[in-house]
């Protein structure tokens, strides 16, 4: 911003930047009317949800009596209670066990995969680039419940062709949607639609960098590889840990794969991730309340991310500019 | 690229060497990269090409030829899954572009104006405003999705179009990557003028600030309408009447009636491949946006 006005003071060929000199009118009131319609919208639908679960998860039903009548049931302050039926509770502690095993799996892999393929496409040894890189963002335009219902029939042993060539070679594989091989399938799920997302993340900040900076190195006898592993990395590091931190935050909400494949397996419980368990809790069970624990336990881990992520963000993007 | 490749060739004639400088120059091919791309490639086109191969099938053949093996009742499967519940499936769709599209839009102009406002004004309270909005991007939607629940129930607004349509509307990174666009691409100059020759501010926006902001606020419609078309779990919650469902909940629902009568999942099948065949075509005819503008986010973020 400061550096688009300061040509304007400097030439004077424009009238005086009127800035800080106008009326509360032009000066509050306009800013803040243009804002209302987005600062009504994220506190209607952002910030009076959080306030609203946080005053649920402080409460809990009272029982009177035999619990009879309408004036036997009634809300009552409940302290932390919520919160240690919610971490002492033994299906929430699994819950977060499976989906840290889910991502450390899923993560490193999508990565490790998306910072391949982007330094590949930046490649000029790489041919068919173009063709390559359209087909691996594809999948980030098919919906999570699609991509789980897609693969679900894939993993069907009736219908999979990769059973049907395991089948001829004499092979017994196990099925991924036993409970062993689940985690791995939703794994693969999150990675077929997230991959390409991220590859294109790392490809844009690759692009970014101008190339004089390679040729410099290759005058000095660096290897593609080197070049690589030693300069285009660390340059893109902050976008990976961008992508990596949108990754973490991800892989702790995730809900549409696994309610999706739950027709398909046996091995799919109601509490299999941790938002599932607040689904049930808030809707099969109707405890409002240990829900709404449970999702701030789990908006407070998720919150630890966002600051981390805000530090980063405003390192870079406004150290400069405010 | 020109001051190392001119010396490296003197042989050449300066023309050739400045057309060999230019982007079309390309070094020797290397399999094993391509290879390892075109994998991935095939990694990714392959579940669309089998539900391609798959919706061609009818009930029976699902589960008996095999599974890449086209048969030929695709528009048998499209006809059924059309006359399922008077044409339920369509109505899916017709919603799914509401939530989306209508959602989208309504998001782009929200964020824009938002955006223009915290990067070109200077008001008290802007670093405050910024800040807290910033702080809700990375808020996930998905677990806001049941205190909406519960607050929209207050006000009876559950199970109508609206419960899906205006909690997605609200956007943080949306804002973040308009006040980025603004910063960039709209010229203080020009708001200026605009002002001393006596336009309104809401004109300024409409008719000069929007148009300079065009590719950028492609890319973020583009963003809002995937993470509304992506949203399973608040429709999922909010809607009980399954002639407001968007095509995930209803695709989903088909499939959990699969369980106990498989001649739906032919009808699942022709439908996931009906429903991603326009998000398909979007997508390859607005890549460019892609490419450009996710670098003007990326790169500042």
């Amino acid at each position: 911003m400061t550096v688009t006005e300061a040509p304007v003071a400097i030439r004077g060929s424009n009238p005086p930047v009127r800035r800080g000199r106008g009326t509360f009118r032009s000066r509050v009131l306009v800013p803040y009317a243009m804002l209302a319609p987005g600062i009504i919208l994220f506190v209607a639908f952002m910030a009076a949800p959080i306030v609203y679960t946080l005053f649920l998860s402080f409460q809990k039903t009272k029982v009177s009596g035999l619990g009879l009548g309408s004036g036997a049931r009634s809300t009552v302050f409940a302290g932390i209670d919520n919160y240690v039926t919610t971490l002492t509770n033994t299906e929430f502690g699994a819950s977060v066990g499976r989906v840290l095993v889910y991502g450390f799996i899923l993560i490193p892999l999508m990565l490790g995969l998306a910072l391949l393929f982007a330094l590949l496409l930046d490649s000029r040894r790489t041919r068919a680039a173009g063709f390559s890189r359209t087909a691996i963002f594809l999948p980030y335009a098919v919906p999570a419940v699609i991509s789980s219902l897609l693969w679900g029939f894939l993993y069907l042993p009736a219908v999979s062709p990769f059973y049907f060539v395991f089948d001829k070679l004499g092979w017994d594989v196990p099925s991924l949607l036993s409970s062993g091989g689940v985690t791995f399938a939703i794994a693969n799920i999150a990675l077929w639609g997230g991959v390409g997302f991220n590859m294109i993340v790392m490809y844009t900040s690759l692009k970014s960098v101008p190339s004089d900076i390679y040729e410099a190195a290759k005058l000095d006898g660096a290897s593609e590889i080197q070049i690589a592993l030693r300069i285009k990395i660390p340059i893109i590091a902050p976008a990976i840990v961008m992508t990596a931190l949108f990754s973490m935050v991800a892989t702790l909400q995730v809900f549409a794969e696994p309610t999706t494949l739950r027709p398909l397996t046996n091995s799919l419980s109601t509490s299999w991730s941790p938002l599932m368990l607040v689904y049930r809790d808030a809707f099969t069970r109707d405890d409002i309340y240990s829900a709404a624990a449970t999702s701030i336990v789990i908006a407070l881990v998720t919150f630890a991310f966002s600051f981390l992520f805000l530090r980063v963000v405003q390192k870079r993007a406004f150290g400069q500019e405010d | 690229m020109t001051t190392t490749l001119v010396p490296t060739r003197p042989d050449r004639s300066l023309r050739k060497a400045e057309r060999a400088s230019a982007r079309t120059f390309r070094q020797k091919a290397s399999p094993v990269s391509t290879g390892i791309l075109i994998i991935g490639a095939i990694y990714c086109l392959f579940p669309v090409f089998w539900v391609l191969m798959a919706s061609s099938k009818d009930s029976s053949e699902l589960f008996s030829t095999f599974t890449l093996m086209p048969s030929t009742h695709l528009w048998d499967n499209i006809v059924e899954l059309s006359q399922y519940r008077d044409g339920l499936f369509w109505r899916w769709v017709l919603n799914t572009a509401i939530y989306a599209g209508v959602g989208a839009l309504a998001s782009t102009w929200i964020s824009a104006i938002s955006g223009y406002v915290l990067a070109k004004f200077e008001f008290p309270g802007k670093k405050v405003v910024f800040s807290i909005l910033l702080m809700g991007v990375l808020v996930p939607g998905v677990i806001l999705a049941i205190p909406q629940y519960f607050l929209l129930a207050e006000v009876g607004l559950t199970n109508t179009m609206w419960s899906v349509l205006l909690p997605q509307i609200i956007s943080p990174y949306g804002i973040y990557l308009a006040r980025i666009y603004a910063a960039a691409s709209v010229p203080t100059e020009v708001i200026e003028a605009s002002r001393t020759e006596g336009a309104g501010e809401l004109y300024i926006f409409n008719r000069i600030v929007l148009p300079m902001m065009g590719p950028g606020l492609v890319t973020i419609f583009l963003f809002q309408f995937v993470a509304v078309w992506n949203n399973f779990m608040l429709p999922y919650i909010m809607l009980g009447d399954d002639q407001l469902f968007p095509v995930t909940v209803g695709l989903s629902g088909l499939l959990n009636q699969g369980a106990s009568a498989p001649s739906m999942y032919t009808l699942v099948i022709t439908g996931a491949l009906l429903s991603i065949i326009p998000l398909i075509i979007l997508f390859l005819v607005l890549q460019r946006y892609w490419k450009v503008d996710l670098a003007a986010g990326a790169v500042k973020a």
